[in-house]
Formats: C-alpha cells, structure tokens, sequence
C-alpha cells in the first residue's frame, strides 16, 4: 500500500516505512540511543528530501524516547540531575553547532565536513568501545578479574573543581567534563543532524563508569528533550517535518523501541558493549568506504531549496 | 509597388500558415490525493487545414515538450584527492524545469534540421545543451550538462519519447504524458510543434497543474503558514504514541 507524503512530497510504501521504524526503533530500545544515524541515511536512501528525512526522524527519535524514558522512570533509572547538566551544555553546544555549520556552508565545505566527522568519530568511538569489550572478554576468558572501579581510585578529570554528587549514577565527579561532554555532543548534534545517544552512552559508560541501568535511562530522558525541540525548530525554521511520515515511522517506532528495552534487559552488560560497539564501528567504515572506494556515478544532483 | 506588397502580404498567410494545430488535455488540474502514485495525462490534438492548404508529400510531424516547475539544481563531481573520493568542481543550472518531457510521432532528429531543433529547442539534447540553459564555461560546462541529463533521465524526470505521438487519422494526433509519483507539484506547460518538410508549420501552448489537494494540501499549509503552532503538534503526537505505547506494553 502507497501513501503519499505531504511534506516530502513522494509516494512510499507503508509497510517499508513502518518496519524501518520498528527496526531503529528497536536499536534504539535496546542501547538507549536515538538511532538517528541509521535512519536518516535509510530514509534519504527512499528517496527522501534530507532535509525532510533530518527533521522528521527527530518526532521519530521524541516518541521511542518517550516509551524508553517511561520505561526507565518506572525503573528508576533515571538520573535527573546528570541530565540537566547533560541538557545545559548540550543547549550551549547546538546554539556553536549551529554557527559553525552555516559557517561551512558559507565555506562550501560542508559535505565534507560532515562525512570526515561521521568517520573519525564513529571508527574512534566504536574501535575504543570495540577494544574495550574485547578486552573485558579476554580477562573474562582468563578468569583475571579487571579491578574494574575500586574506591578511592578515579581518573584525574573528574577530580577538576565544582565536583558534586550524582547519587542516582554512584557518580562523585567535576562538573566540568560533564559539561564538556554535553557542549561537544550538542555540538556534534547540530552539525551532523544527530541526537548524540552514541556519543554520550558509551562515555557515560566507559569515562565516568556510571552503571549501564542508569546510563540508557538518562540518555533517553535527555534525547527526548533534545529531539522535541529539535522537531519544532525544524517545523519553524525549515518547513521539513512531515505529518504522515512522522506519525508511520512513530508508529513503527514505538513498537520496535518496546521490545528493544525488553531485549535490552536481558542483555549481559559486557555483550550489550560489544554490540553497540560493533554498530558504531560499521557505520563509521561505511562511510570511510564510501570516502575512498571510486564512486561508480562521480555527479551527483542536488536540487537547492528555495524559499516558498 | 504598395498594391504589389499588400497583395504578397495578403497571400503569406494562406501559403505558410495555412496549418493551425488545436490542442486539448485530457484534465487541466491533476489532484495528488493520499493514494497518489504519479498520474497520466493525454494531449489530443488536430490539425486544422483549409481549402488553399497544399498537399504535404512527407506528412505531419509533432513534437510536444512538457516543461514541469522550475528550480535551481546544482550538479557536482567528485574528484579524487589523495586518498579520498570529494565534490570538486560544481555547475549550477538556474531555473531549469524539474521534469521534462519530449513526444514526437519520429525521432526528433528526423523530424527537423539540427540548426532549427537547436534553435527552437526541440528535443531533451537540444534543451540542455541550449546556451541560456547553464553558464558556459568554455566546454567545462560540457559533462555537467551530460551529468545532469543522464541523472534525470535515470530517475525517469527527464524522458524522451520518439513515438510518443500517434496519429489516429492523418490530421488527428494523441501523446500520452507518464507523469512519475516524483514529479513535483507545480505548473506544467505543454508545447506542441508541427512541422512538415523540416519546417515549423504552427505552434500550441496549453498547460496544466499538478496540485495537492484535501489533506495533503491542508497539511502542506498548515506547516507553511502555521509552522510554530504544526511543529509543536508533531511533537505533541510524538509524545501521545509514546507514552501510549508505554501504557499497552506495561505488563511488569
């Protein structure tokens, strides 16, 4: 069955729209990212507008969240604290996103920009969370216990000033790289048209050893807030949120996303890593890929919106 | 002398104009509707003659060109640099047609001289490689014209038909135009030619829209004129399905 979208302006099928939005939805249950890495190539892939296919997949990404979060508050998995700090510098780092990226526009750069930063952060983060869950593997195997988190014993940036209490994430660190952490994701966010959830779980994970639970629960709290208002500056500045095809995708979404977290429960932590990471991996060398290997049609045609 | 031209003057028209073509679509107004998946639409046609109109020994040919909406499209090609494959060098096309189409009873190449189907713009080649279509770069602009062709025609929005027209009776023609679900909304001119021993005998012009209408267009207004208040509905709906979807799963 074919339904036509209003906004995107083609027809799609319906059946497709809602099994890819199971299929994120899925992932995104089940690590506690948004997954808009994977779907807004999969939707310019149908063929798309991108600018419609960023916009709309951020109402996408607000739903699954809103069923993660759900979840994750009736857990108690959340930790509301980390979060607005996670929610204030992520704030100030889209509005530098922002300018940077209409810098490079300007600059006539901005693809490239945007592929070599899809690769060098997705290979890095995915080839040190890869090396890392190996690594867990290995001395599992060996029956070498990993002094894994000892009292007393952190890493020296989280010692910085202004430390403060995050009871929920057994977290007693500076505030300073977590907002960091949060200026850097918001940043990436704006310039590369993503939520982030792959950038902040593994370092929540892996640079401030915050328990996996807690982890997902946060970061789907603050992808909510995120994604909500990225879906309404999207409808206001660039007219390319698409009613028909958000609602499919959430319907696909949410569905998907419920049995993510199911699956995701079930999960052993030291597998739940080495997946995400797997993930993470094959996307950034897909892009690398298509960086190096000749493209078999070296034009490309892109049709420049204009203000209607 | 006046007499003499006047009476030249008076005898022109019955000689070279003494073909008109009168032409009609089958809809003027094709609505995208919900279950939209492209649409086709006929062009009929006659050609009128009168009793002064001389026997043509190679018969009638027509061309009809549908012009779709216009907008900037900018082509690029990557270039390898080092290690990797980047955009370089870049054209853009100005306010060209997003979709094209070209019907005609013969190849276009038989139907006219190349000097008068360059001029008058006849046929897909001739539209794209004509001078005001791109900036001319001195033959650089060459493979993007070619580039943009081939990815037009890949996608089915730039096509070219050479028996596109079919005469039911030797003054009485149809063309059929496949319109794809991709094609854009818009206005859309159609141009019909009829030539006869590679000369233009007359010309037509009709045209028809593409538009939205009921829900799609509803919805289409409602994000460009009430943008604020539609984004935050799209979020409001977002919210409702997730929490909704929470309330059925919550079996634990």
């Amino acid at each position: 069955m074919q339904v036509y979208l209003p906004i995107a302006e083609i027809p799609v099928s319906v059946l497709m729209i809602l099994s890819m939005g199971a299929a994120v939805g899925f992932i995104s249950g089940l690590f506690g990212i948004g997954g808009g890495f994977l779907m807004t190539p999969l939707l310019i892939f149908l063929g798309i507008p991108p600018a419609v296919a960023v916009g709309t997949q951020q109402a996408q990404i607000a739903a699954s969240s809103t069923t993660g979060a759900l979840a994750a508050w009736r857990r108690d998995a959340i930790d509301l604290k980390l979060c607005g700090f996670l929610l204030a510098g992520g704030f100030l780092g889209t509005l530098l996103g922002v300018f940077f990226f209409a810098a490079m526009r300007r600059a006539g750069q901005l693809e490239l920009v945007i592929v070599v930063s899809y690769v060098t952060l997705f290979t890095v983060i995915g080839g040190l969370m890869l090396r890392e869950s190996i690594r867990e593997f290995w001395s599992k195997r060996r029956g070498v216990p990993r002094p894994v988190r000892r009292a007393g014993v952190h890493p020296a940036y989280l010692g910085l000033p202004l430390r403060m209490r995050f009871p929920r994430s057994k977290l007693y660190a500076s505030v300073i790289p977590i907002l960091g952490l949060a200026l850097f994701v918001g940043f990436a966010g704006a310039v590369l048209g993503i939520g982030g959830g792959f950038i902040v779980v593994p370092a929540l994970l892996y640079l401030f050893r915050v328990p996996p639970a807690v982890v997902i629960g946060t970061s789907q709290f603050q992808i909510l807030w995120t994604t909500l208002a990225a879906t309404v500056l999207h409808a206001l500045v660039n007219d390319s949120v698409d009613v028909v095809l958000a609602i499919m995708l959430i319907i696909g979404g949410v569905f998907g996303a419920q049995f993510g977290a199911r699956a995701g429960r079930n999960l052993r932590a030291e597998l739940f890593r080495f997946l995400l990471a797997i993930l993470v991996l094959s996307v950034g060398l897909r892009f690398a890929i298509e960086l190096v290997v000749e493209p078999a049609e070296p034009f490309s045609l892109q049709i420049l919106e204009t203000r209607r | 002398m006046r007499l003499l031209a006047l009476l030249i003057l008076l005898m022109l028209p019955g000689e070279v104009l003494a073909e008109t073509i009168v032409a009609s679509l089958s809809t003027s107004r094709v609505a995208i509707t919900s279950n939209y998946t492209g649409a086709s639409i006929v062009v009929f046609g006659a050609i009128e003659r009168d009793s002064q109109t001389v026997a043509r020994t190679g018969g009638y040919d027509i061309v009809v060109t549908v012009r779709g909406p216009r907008q900037s499209v900018m082509v690029r090609a990557k270039e390898r640099f080092g290690l990797i494959w980047l955009n370089r060098e870049q054209q853009r096309f100005f306010d060209i047609p997003l979709y094209i189409a070209v019907l005609s009873s013969r190849p276009v190449t038989e139907v006219t001289t190349d000097a008068l189907r360059r001029r008058l713009k006849i046929g897909l080649e001739a539209i794209v490689y004509a001078p005001d279509f791109t900036v001319d770069r001195g033959g650089r602009d060459e493979p993007f014209r070619q580039a943009l062709l081939r990815l037009r025609r890949q996608d089915r929005l730039y096509v070219e038909n050479p028996r596109g027209v079919t005469f039911l009776t030797p003054t009485l023609f149809r063309a059929p135009v496949g319109l794809p679900a991709t094609a854009p909304p818009g206005n859309y001119d159609v141009d019909i030619v009829l030539f006869a021993d590679n000369v233009v005998l007359s010309r037509a012009q009709t045209h028809f829209e593409l538009v939205k209408i009921g829900f799609e267009q509803q919805v289409a207004a409602a994000a460009r004129e009430w943008s604020l208040v539609y984004g935050v509905a799209v979020g409001g709906i977002a919210l409702f399905f997730g929490w909704l979807a929470s309330v059925i799963f919550r079996r634990d």
